[in-house]
């Protein structure tokens, strides 16, 4: 056993990871993943030592609650074997090994640039020349779009190879965003600072990358977070996902054209962001959520306060919701539309909700639970369609859900603790992984440092660095006209992508 | 059909009679105040995230702040956030707050061009570029054309193609990966034209301004008509920017 298991925000001396040659530290995490449905890859990564690339797989097994960490050293010389041959779950992150490193995998399916950071290994792949796939063909045209969309969003590209109106094939190409986010987290020395910067790694998901980024530095610094810090983080997360989901929901009826359900979802989102800014002075959360300290203690009063707001939000929502999930003209254009299966899921290693849409059963706050969410007794939605009907089902759903647990919450307001305990610098050597189920899903982020105990690596993977993939899958054979309800319907993210 | 009614009739009214006047609820970190307290200088500006807080005298550079309000949290008697959301202005000196002032940040009308009044003043259309955003400023600028901000009652929209803009509105720091799409949006957009920089990234390029996989020179090209501060900016700063830079006549 080559490998060392360990507890979601548990932090391990780098030498701990037991370290063996490429050959078996392929045929390990092979057998690792290979039949296993109750297991995924959370992040594989690789960082420089000297000439040579170490690699830190992370395994994570939602039945045992563990995560499985190998390690190997490679040159980037040699041409390896790829995982991604055999299981598609791999696909991304060895892409991203090919491009920071140079390092050639002699049979991955398609070796194309991930992001074109600006510290690639080759210079010569940009933006204009990306490898498309092509079909050569009478009967079939190719429609471009992007990276400027037609509404306010981020930039990505979309390349459609359809037959008539039909979709034969998607490709997305990304990296527009690259802002080199992981390099600034290094960079940056300052807590404040690097607490800043996880809260932008994309804004709409300010609360998950935040809590995330806090887990990691907490437990690097050996810091256990009180029961009233663990309170407010699950009670913004499940805010995020509320004001997130709604405003998707009203995305969705704008994209069928659905004026009354855009208007009434996306006016009901107001309240709720309303509310994180009474709480901690930004709509979007930014600023709520620091490490090691509870910024904004959410008091006595604020519980009453979002207490109004929830039942006068929670009918308004549900008599929306009734309507929509009962109009025919609605449902015929969300039913059957965008199918992901949920082998296709299992196969490409998706998350969160692009996971549960299909059945597949994955959410860290019940696998690889924190804060406060084993209290909350958390049992996950599924839905087995795939379609875009299942993924607005799933959004309708989690709402009432996460209402629930707000309510939940509020009950019992935990007192403010309030002597602030210092903080030790981060342990030397060390290595962390955090889980954390944002709005879109599995969230996860490595800290790794070096013998001065000063970051050396910070590894961000967003849900949606799973997810494009299957956005791509589920538009094949459908109208292209439906594409824009498809992809509002998964609502990926380009800069949590991108970097 | 009565569902329908019913649902609407629920819906009250949710429109914001005054979105110049209208307070926002709660505590919001909008326009800071500084007082002439005298406090560690060095500690204050080492503070700061983006180094926005300057010394000789104390000074906050809202193109740089991130608003995150430690500096008012670790120096209370010092800086305060007022919830003024009015923070937009066209001159980058008129977004750096002196200690001992508390008045408001506006627009220079004397340096406003002609045609922006003559041309913009009733009808605006604007096309959206986000260039290494969050995703924060993008919703609050599609927030502010929701029902309750509803800012397409003043004539001002975001449109699909540059072909049908006035103008472009920027988000984030400008990627390199971003830039020659900005300068072929920016090109695709007829004359007269206005350029609109929304969000502390987008203004001085915030947290990443350092960082090398950002491309700032076509700010360096062209005059900046507006800059929109926030973290991100609130739909409210964002209506009052246009309509202060638009409307106002000299």
């Amino acid at each position: 056993m080559n490998y060392i298991s360990i507890k979601n925000n548990q932090t391990i001396l780098l030498s701990d990871i037991p370290e063996s040659n490429y050959e078996a530290f392929y045929d390990m995490n092979l057998d690792l993943v290979s039949g296993h449905i109750e297991r995924h890859c959370v992040n594989y990564f690789g960082y420089k030592v000297g000439n040579n690339v170490k690699l830190i797989s992370c395994i994570a097994d939602d039945i045992t609650h563990e995560i499985m960490i190998s390690t190997c050293l490679v040159h980037k010389a040699h041409d390896l074997e790829s995982l991604s041959a055999k299981l598609l779950c791999f696909e991304k992150f060895e892409r991203e090994i090919h491009e920071n490193f140079g390092i050639n995998y002699i049979d991955h399916p398609w070796l194309k640039p991930v992001r074109y950071a600006f510290n690639r290994e080759d210079k010569s792949q940009i933006m204009d020349n990306y490898p498309f796939f092509a079909i050569d063909s009478e009967e079939l045209h190719e429609v471009g779009v992007g990276p400027i969309h037609a509404g306010i969003i981020e930039p990505g590209h979309f390349r459609f190879i359809c037959n008539g109106e039909q979709i034969l094939h998607l490709e997305i190409q990304l990296g527009y965003q690259h802002r080199g986010i992981e390099q600034l987290f290094i960079e940056k020395k300052n807590l404040l600072q690097r607490a800043t910067l996880a809260e932008d790694i994309t804004g709409d998901t300010v609360v998950g990358h935040g809590t995330t980024f806090a887990h990691v530095w907490e437990s690097l610094c050996g810091f256990e977070a009180t029961k009233d810090i663990e309170f407010s983080r699950t009670m913004a997360l499940e805010l995020e996902r509320i004001a997130v989901h709604v405003g998707d929901l009203s995305g969705a009826c704008t994209d069928i054209a659905y004026q009354l359900g855009s208007s009434v979802f996306g006016r009901l989102r107001t309240p709720i962001i309303n509310f994180l800014q009474e709480w901690g002075g930004n709509r979007l959360a930014k600023g709520l959520i620091r490490p090691g300290q509870n910024q904004f203690p959410f008091t006595p009063a604020l519980a009453v306060r979002l207490k109004q707001i929830l039942d006068i939000f929670e009918p308004e929502f549900i008599e929306m919701a009734d309507k929509l999930f009962h109009l025919s003209s609605a449902l015929s254009r969300f039913e059957r539309t965008g199918v992901v299966t949920n082998a296709d899921a299992v196969n490409i290693g998706a998350v969160g909700m692009a996971a549960r849409m299909t059945g597949l059963n994955r959410d860290v706050r019940v696998s690889h639970s924190y804060a406060l969410y084993s209290e909350l007794n958390h049992n996950p939605i599924l839905k087995r369609h795939g379609d875009v009907y299942s993924r607005i089902q799933l959004r309708k759903e989690e709402v009432e859900q996460s209402l629930n647990y707000i309510r939940k919450l509020i009950a019992e307001v935990p007192a403010q603790v309030s002597e602030i305990k210092n903080f030790n610098p981060p342990q030397p050597s060390s290595f962390c992984i955090s889980l954390v189920e944002g709005w879109r899903g599995e969230i996860c982020h490595c800290g790794l440092t070096d013998k001065k105990g000063e970051l050396m690596m910070y590894k961000i993977k967003d849900p949606s660095f799973h997810n494009w993939l299957a956005l791509a899958l589920s538009v094949r054979n459908n109208e292209i006209s439906d594409f824009p309800i498809c992809n509002k319907s998964f609502n990926l993210s380009y800069s949590g992508h991108d970097l | 059909m009565l569902d329908n009614i019913k649902i609407v009739y629920h819906q009250g009214k949710q429109y914001i009679p005054n979105p110049t006047k209208v307070e926002v609820p709660g505590i919001f970190r909008g326009r800071p105040v500084i007082s002439l307290e005298k406090v560690n200088e060095k500690e204050l500006t080492d503070l700061c995230p983006t180094k926005a807080i300057l010394n000789n005298p104390i000074r906050i550079d809202l193109g740089k702040c991130t608003f995150c309000g430690e500096c008012s949290k670790q120096f209370p008697e010092k800086i305060t956030f007022t919830k003024d959301y009015k923070l937009a202005s066209n001159v980058l000196e008129n977004l750096i707050i002196k200690e001992g002032e508390d008045k408001p940040v506006e627009v220079n009308p004397d340096i406003v061009r002609k045609e922006i009044h003559k041309v913009f003043g009733w009808s605006l259309k604007l096309r959206q570029i986000s260039a290494g955003g969050d995703n924060s400023c993008e919703m609050e600028l599609n927030a502010a054309n929701n029902v309750q901000f509803d800012m397409s009652r003043y004539g001002i929209d975001f449109v699909a193609s540059p072909r049908h803009a006035d103008g472009i509105v920027i988000t984030g720091p400008i990627t390199q990966n971003m830039a020659k799409a900005v300068q072929i949006c920016y090109d695709a957009t007829p004359e007269p034209k206005i350029i609109v920089l929304v969000g502390t990234d987008a203004i001085s390029g915030g947290m990443f301004a350092d960082s090398p996989a950002i491309d700032r020179s076509f700010l360096e090209k062209y005059s900046v008509d507006l800059y929109i501060p926030g973290n991100p900016a609130h739909p409210l700063s964002i209506i009052n920017g246009l309509l202060d830079l638009t409307r106002k006549l000299k």
